[in-house]
């Protein structure tokens, strides 16, 4: 809401030193967000002054251009003389002229200039150039009313409303009062502590039946209708400067005089005002909703199919506006309108809102509408526009007044006067709880034992519920008088285990040397044909946002990789070849087919175990996932040697760093899965073999997923689910017995086929050695002819050791013989000697 | 060779004689401080000290003398012997310091050569304000909460008495999932999070931080970005009061922005709060230094001496009925703060899209901890 504030000092005696940016300070404390504050005619400085055209010859010129050459009294003994590219003036008609040496709006400097044949000493200024108007057919000529006393020569400035300050307000949900100059004047009257003149409080003439006949169908949807009627008004008549500028100063275009009188008492008073051209009309006015299949041309030449859930203004040829949304082309006020019909109605928020959606028709009246009008305020709204349409356009007021009054009474607030000090923590006695309470405009009704019903105000509706009276006191005190107290905090649980798991594998990450992004969770199908996900991966089944930010993408992801994959893109694309990036976050997962329904349970009570139920059943899964991706080298090359490169090895290793900083006791086994090379895949698993679980993969991504997504060959990358990885950390970790006895170390050369994982020989090893095996550790792997085609040599480093004693050279040979002996049964190792 | 004998053997006996072990002792000790090596030292011991020395050749003749020359030879050959030893064992000693520390000295390397092998990891800024926002809870005694991102609009909008068709719902754009009456969004922001943790702990005291991932439909540029991050605080307990709220704001601004540091509460609307109130944060660059000093502008707080950071409330006794709580027994707070914002003035980011890239240029100067 754009305020001139000259139109708030008409309402209330704001002290002359009173600034605009004071002002707007003082409305930003009590809760009024005032976004900027706009200085009229500040840059607009040096000698701009009344002038008279005494005599002016219209010259034609080569361009086809017509100029005028004006001799301008401006109060010097000698006229000014001037060249003027409009003609909309005549001889004797008051103007504004910029002499040299003024500036006008935009920095343009003002000087006695050769142009056209002529010296032209100054400018004829147009509202346009004077920043406070539209262009409106040439230069401004203001009429006598306009000049009143003033002289040629002296200052235009007065004459023009200038200096004056534009505030623009945001306006929050709950305040629709103040999309007005009466509410917003409100406000400052009461941060001054100063009288308002309410503006709405006007005497109106009684309801009769002798006005335009309404018919109110619909008494939810509307509940206050009042419609008046002006006959003869002179359709040629200008709107003045006055109205002019102000519309154009809150933001609004001038249009023609009876639609500025509607826009500006909408403006000025808050309420909506809507006028038929009465000879267009046909019959009674009826309000009611829609029916199936109605349209209607609103006034924007747009025809619109109705839904029956709109409330709509008819006639007897049917819809001839959408309530308080926009009014219908066919009783539009015209440039040939001498009789209106004045509509000033109150209409019901939540179906206005669903109409300005529906049609995506957000107008000033239905913004207004959606936020809440004072249902008090027709009578007085219709009564401003049918005495400004008197007084501006010389029209008649018709004795007939139809006022449709079906509003249902507001139930008074009981309030405990207590409440204001014990919710703020600040000790506010009763009568500063009244006292507050009557500025904002309600009546306070004293009610035994401490408690009081509260009347709030008919303009604002947004005031049901003691806290809301609340929050009127303590803004209006001051919040800045809330002391600051820390509350006493109870032991709570702190972080979850779940919690720290995810923070200890971010760790562990990024101390591995991977860097940490955060992609969208954005993606479309084409990454998952990039990523070579078969058409039956249950990872192509994802959700889909029904308004997408880019119809690429308008799918939730379902795996880290997409996001991932593309930010590694993104670095080589900017010089950073060999990478390490990681990435945690949720991914989503349908849990049902058919199209998704959460319910909407009733919110005057903790909705049912079911309704709880019902409502994390319609949402997908959203397991937190880890993701990491390598490029380019490992290790550098250096003065140290030379560099490796990154390789399906660190992607695995990357899985087991982060399952490590769990204490997560992962398995890795080879597995086929897209996008990773068939035969450069490890399979994460956690669990008991029997139940195991797959936590996620590992590995080289496959050459054509690497061609397709532009990433260099050999890129590598893991994806892991945080979940299982935390649900078998060991919650109590037992103490190992370290013994202090000598170790026997025996190294085991096995030969087996060449296709049994390293991993089985090793669990083979474990198996068979007994309790006396410390650790094992595979040192060498070794294929070539020595061991025969198709078969290669794994070298184990054994090591026994005893808790009682030091073990001999045969026992740890008999434990040393148990494991082999396990690996060959089980993998058909043989050892090499 | 010879044993003790009382047999008298007069030219061995020379060698006893006084000045010759004296003689044989000054060329040891000489030989002992010309050897300038380990090496040389060892040749030296060897003739000197050894078996086959002079000395020892003597001592070996001491046998051979007549019981009343024994001791007096003994204690002569003894003490020659014991000098040589020393001389030994000091020379050594000072030859072994010598190759040790020419060792060292040989084995100096360049201490500034890079060791850059492997790369340098680094935590996203927007995870480690996170760990700090939440470790500054948890020492008060909150616990961390968290919810769904994508999220039942009952959770998102009407527990948090916004009812539908209420415009604040269409001033939080929304993403809509499956369809705009599925009932189901991508979270506007973590104030869904209160509602579940209420209904999940029943009954207060609740004293929960909840940061997260929120979404609305703002296109990337440099100030704004559809996918955020926010942190969310909800305090229920019997006589909670704004007064609270004012303390909790004043600890967080000054435990993220330096001692003294305080908060400014503005009258504000949010349909979940009520009383509701803008947080300003007192500017930790200028302290309001730069208000009214075109001399000292200050970028961070664009000379106005605050910072908008967020937005709070006492939470709408409409939302702890929704959730099950007897509002007339308790009150409660709740507050939000953005968290890329905070991040944009607390470290300067300049530009939105920079927290989004994953440039690695960005991510790591913040290294592991914020
Ligand atoms: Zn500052």
């Amino acid at each position: 809401m754009r305020v001139p504030v000259s139109w708030l000092r008409e309402h209330v005696a704001l002290p002359a030193d009173v600034s605009a940016r004071g002002l707007a300070a003082a409305l930003v404390r009590a809760g009024l967000e005032v976004e900027t504050v706009e200085d009229v005619g500040a840059d607009l400085t040096g000698p701009l002054v009344l002038g008279r055209v005494l005599e002016f010859v219209d010259e034609p010129q080569k361009n086809g251009k017509t100029i005028r050459w004006c001799q301008v009294d401006v109060g010097n003994p000698e006229p000014q003389g001037i060249v003027c590219g409009a003609l909309n003036f005549a001889l004797g008609d008051a103007v504004v002229v910029a002499l040299p040496g003024s500036v006008l709006p935009g920095g343009f400097a003002i000087s006695a200039r050769p142009t056209y044949g002529h010296v032209s000493a100054g400018m004829i200024c147009s509202e346009r150039e004077l920043a406070i108007g539209e262009e409106y057919g040439g230069i401004l000529v203001l009429t006598p009313a306009e000049v009143g006393t003033a002289r040629p020569g002296d200052d235009a400035r007065p004459l023009l409303g200038l200096p004056d300050a534009v505030l623009d307000v945001a306006v929050t949900p709950d305040r629709g009062y103040c999309l007005s100059v009466r509410g917003i004047a409100r406000e400052t009257a009461t941060a001054f502590g100063l009288p308002f003149a309410d503006p709405a409080r006007r005497p109106v003439p009684a309801g009769n039946d002798a006005g335009w006949p309404v018919v109110l169908d619909d008494p939810v949807g509307c509940d206050r209708f009042v419609a008046r009627t002006v006959r003869g008004i002179d359709p040629a008549a200008p709107s003045p400067l006055w109205l002019r500028t102000r519309l154009h100063l809150a933001g609004m275009r001038p249009i023609s005089l009876a639609v500025d009188v509607t826009n500006h008492v909408m403006l000025e008073l808050g309420q909506p005002i809507h006028g038929y051209d009465r000879a267009r009309l046909r019959g009674p006015i009826v309000v009611r909703r829609a029916t199936a299949g109605e349209q209607l041309q609103t006034l924007d030449g747009t025809r619109r199919a109705l839904d029956v859930d709109d409330l709509l203004i008819t006639d007897s040829s049917g819809p001839i506006g959408v309530a308080g949304v926009m009014g219908g082309a066919s009783t539009e006020l015209h440039e040939g309108t001498t009789d209106v019909v004045v509509e000033a109605a109150h209409f019901e928020p939540t179906t206005i809102a669903r109409s300005a959606r529906r049609h995506r028709l957000p107008s000033e009246a239905s913004r207004r509408f959606e936020r809440g009008v004072d249902d008090d305020l027709a009578p007085a709204a219709a009564d401003r526009v049918v005495q400004l349409l008197v007084d501006l356009a010389g029209g008649t007021a018709d004795p007939g007044v139809t006022d449709l009054d079906g509003r249902v009474a507001r139930e008074p607030i009981a309030l405990d006067l207590g409440y204001p000090a014990r919710l703020s923590g600040y000790p506010f006695a009763a009568g500063e709880v009244v006292a507050r309470l009557t500025d904002v405009g309600c009546r306070v009704e004293p009610a035994p034992d401490g408690a009081a019903l509260v009347h709030a105000p008919s303009w604002r509706p947004d005031l049901t519920d003691p806290a809301d009276l609340v929050e009127e006191v303590v803004r209006l005190h001051g919040y800045d008088a809330i002391p600051s107290v820390l509350p006493p905090v109870p032991a709570t649980d702190g972080y979850s285990r779940r919690e720290q798991h995810v923070v200890v594998v971010s760790r562990a990450l990024a101390g591995a040397g991977f860097v940490e992004v955060r992609s969208y969770p954005f993606v479309g199908e084409a990454a998952f044909d990039a990523l070579g996900l078969p058409a039956d991966d249950p990872r192509r089944r994802a959700l889909r946002l029904a308004n997408p930010l880019s119809d690429e993408e308008p799918l939730l992801r379902t795996t880290l990789l997409p996001g991932l994959l593309a930010t590694a893109r993104r670095n080589i694309g900017r010089g950073f070849a060999d990478l390490a990036l990681y990435e945690m976050g949720l991914v989503f997962r349908p849990r049902h087919e058919g199209p998704l329904r959460a319910p909407r349970p009733d919110v005057h009570a903790r909705p049912s175990a079911e309704e709880l139920a019902a409502l994390d059943a319609a949402l997908p899964d959203q397991p937190a996932h880890v993701a990491a991706v390598l490029t380019g080298a490992a290790e550098l090359p250096g003065w140290w040697g030379p560099g490796r490169p990154a390789t399906w090895a660190d992607a695995v290793e990357a899985a087991r760093v982060a399952a490590r900083a769990v204490d997560a006791p992962i398995r890795v086994r080879a597995a086929q899965v897209a996008p990773w090379h068939p035969g450069r895949c490890a399979q994460v698993v956690i669990g008991d073999p029997a139940a195991e679980q797959v936590v996620g993969y590992a590995g080289e991504l496959h050459p054509r997923v690497c061609a397709a997504l532009g990433l260099p060959p050999r890129t590598c990358a893991m994806e892991l689910d945080v979940a299982p990885l935390a649900a078998y950390a060991e919650p109590l970790t037992p103490a190992p017995h370290v013994s202090t006895f000598p170790v026997a170390t025996q190294d085991v050369a096995l030969v087996v086929d060449a296709a049994v994982p390293a991993a089985e020989v090793e669990a083979a090893l474990r198996a068979g050695a007994g309790g006396l095996l410390e650790s094992v550790r595979l040192f060498d792997v070794y294929a070539g002819e020595q061991v025969g085609e198709g078969r290669r040599s794994l070298a184990f480093a054994l090591r026994f050791r005893a808790s009682d004693r030091t073990l001999t050279v045969e026992e740890a040979t008999a434990a040393r013989d148990a494991a082999v002996a396990e690996a060959a049964a089980r993998v058909g190792a043989v050892q090499r000697t | 060779m010879s044993a003790p004998s009382s047999d008298y053997d007069p030219v061995q006996v020379s060698a006893l004689q006084p000045e010759e072990v004296a003689r044989a002792r000054d060329a040891a000790l000489a030989a002992v401080a010309a050897a300038t090596t380990l090496e040389e030292l060892k040749a030296v011991r060897l003739a000197h000290a050894g078996d086959r020395s002079p000395l020892a050749l003597a001592n070996r003749e001491i046998g051979a003398l007549p019981p009343a020359a024994k001791a007096d030879a003994g204690q002569r050959v003894g003490a020659a012997r014991g000098a040589v030893r020393a001389a030994l064992e000091q020379r050594h000693a000072e030859l072994e310091a010598e190759r040790d520390a020419r060792v060292l000295v040989e084995e100096t390397v360049d201490v500034t050569l890079p060791w850059d092998r492997r790369s340098r990891g680094a935590r996203h800024p927007l995870t480690t304000i996170v760990e700090r926002i939440a470790d500054v809870f948890v020492s008060l005694g909150y616990e961390v909460a968290e919810g769904p991102e994508v999220e039942a609009e009952w959770f998102n909008f009407d527990a948090l008495n916004i009812p539908p068709d209420h415009p604040a719902r269409t001033m939080q754009d929304t993403f809509f999932v499956e369809s705009a009456d599925s009932g189901v969004v991508l979270r506007t922001h973590t104030s869904p999070v209160q509602a579940r943790t209420m209904l999940a702990k029943r009954t207060p005291p609740i004293y929960v931080i909840a940061p997260g991932r929120t979404y609305r439909t703002d296109e990337l540029d440099a100030t704004h970005t559809p996918v955020f991050s926010q942190v969310e605080g909800l305090v229920v307990d019997e006589g909670i009061t704004m007064a609270h709220l004012k303390g909790t704001l004043d600890h967080f601004g000054a435990a993220m922005f330096g001692e003294g540091i305080v908060t400014r509460l503005r009258p504000s609307y949010f349909p979940f709060t009520e009383p509701s109130a803008e947080v300003d944060l007192e500017c930790f660059v200028c302290r309001g230094a730069s208000v009214g000093d075109p001399d000292r502008p200050c970028r961070t707080c664009s000379s106005e001496g605050w910072i908008e950071w967020g937005g709070c409330g006492m939470v709408n006794p409409r939302v702890l009925v929704a959730c099950g709580i007897d509002p007339h027994r308790y009150t409660g707070f709740a507050f939000g703060m953005g968290l890329e914002r905070t991040l944009m003035f607390r470290h300067g980011v300049e530009d939105m899209r920079d927290m989004v890239e994953g440039d690695v240029r960005f991510t790591l100067p913040f290294g592991m901890e914020i």
